[in-house]
């Protein structure tokens, strides 16, 4: 039980620590970094709340995806991010006030909650049923109860590529493309010019 | 010692905070906005399945997966439209983004 404590420390210590950095950093490929890392420690806590499942979908998708389209994004435009922090200073004790009256209210509405005395005082996270994975447990749950929002939500994802494809899809000028129908109609008549040189003369 | 649901809700709303103040303070870079929008999102998650395991019901990760979803499809399409801006005015200073008058 201490281990779990202390895990739940570090990981949260960590998390909040690196989200921190990813709002405050300098360069925002740092932030990028630290947005990993948080990712990281979040899908720790998750394993510790028993639910490996998720906490593998949040390391594949906001890792291996999300994270990396930021990156891209991040290095691929020609942006003076020093220029991008002006203002900085400005806007930070607006910031941290409304910051700390949010995290107050939250954490007075959570500690109001806990003293009901119909509140969830488990302290073990719940252990997945006989003889079943999380895995196996979620997705019986998944595609039976919720076949439908499942489906909806692959539609959502197609029509996210969809919509970034066609965004950034364009058709510079100045780029000379292959076009295959050309290629293919080229007849041997076409390709070929038969000339008659006469002796001595050259072309 | 016992690490029960309100540690994790508080956890949650700090990371929530986290992220609103990362919006307020980095109101020119659409990007770090954008990373702050993804920490949000990952504080509701950990509220969702901070209480599906301590009310033993799956659900809550059920929603979770959705959450990750609908957050992932925000990032590609908030990106994609980033760039494109980019490519069409050179910049993306959010105060210069004032075509619509908005």
């Amino acid at each position: 039980m201490i281990v779990q404590a202390l895990a739940f420390y570090l990981f949260a210590a960590v998390l909040t620590a690196a989200a921190l950095m990813v709002v405050i950093a300098r360069n925002p490929v740092h932030s990028v970094l630290f947005l990993i890392l948080a990712f990281f420690n979040a899908a720790g806590l998750f394993v510790l709340l028993g639910a490996e499942f998720v906490a593998m979908i949040l390391v594949i998708v906001y890792v291996g995806a999300v994270a990396v389209l930021f990156m891209f994004v991040v290095m691929m435009l020609d942006i003076d991010f020093v220029e991008l922090r002006q203002g900085f200073l400005n806007y930070l004790p607006a910031g941290l006030l409304v910051g700390f009256v949010l995290v107050m209210e939250l954490i007075l509405v959570v500690g109001a909650g806990s003293m009901n005395a119909g509140a969830p005082q488990t302290a073990v996270p719940a252990a997945p049923p006989e003889g079943m994975t999380n895995t196996e447990a979620l997705g019986r749950i998944l595609y039976t109860d919720y076949a439908y929002l499942f489906q909806v939500a692959g539609l959502i994802l197609l029509a996210a590529m969809i919509g970034a494809i066609v965004l950034t899809l364009r058709a510079r000028e100045g780029v000379r493309r292959q076009v295959i129908a050309d290629q293919i109609a080229r007849t041997p008549a076409l390709g070929m010019e038969l000339k008659d040189v006469k002796p001595g003369q050259g072309i | 010692m016992v690490i029960g649901l309100t540690h994790y809700l508080t956890l949650a709303a700090i990371v929530f905070a986290i992220g609103v103040l990362g919006i307020f303070i980095n109101r020119k870079n659409i990007i770090v906005i954008l990373m702050s929008v993804e920490l949000i999102l990952l504080s509701v998650n950990i509220n969702l399945v901070a209480f599906s395991a301590f009310l033993h019901d799956l659900t809550g990760q059920v929603f979770t997966l959705f959450v990750l979803t609908v957050a992932a499809a925000e990032a590609a399409i908030g990106l994609a439209i980033l760039v494109v801006y980019y490519r069409n005015s050179g910049t993306i200073a959010v105060e210069d983004i004032n075509l619509m008058r908005g």
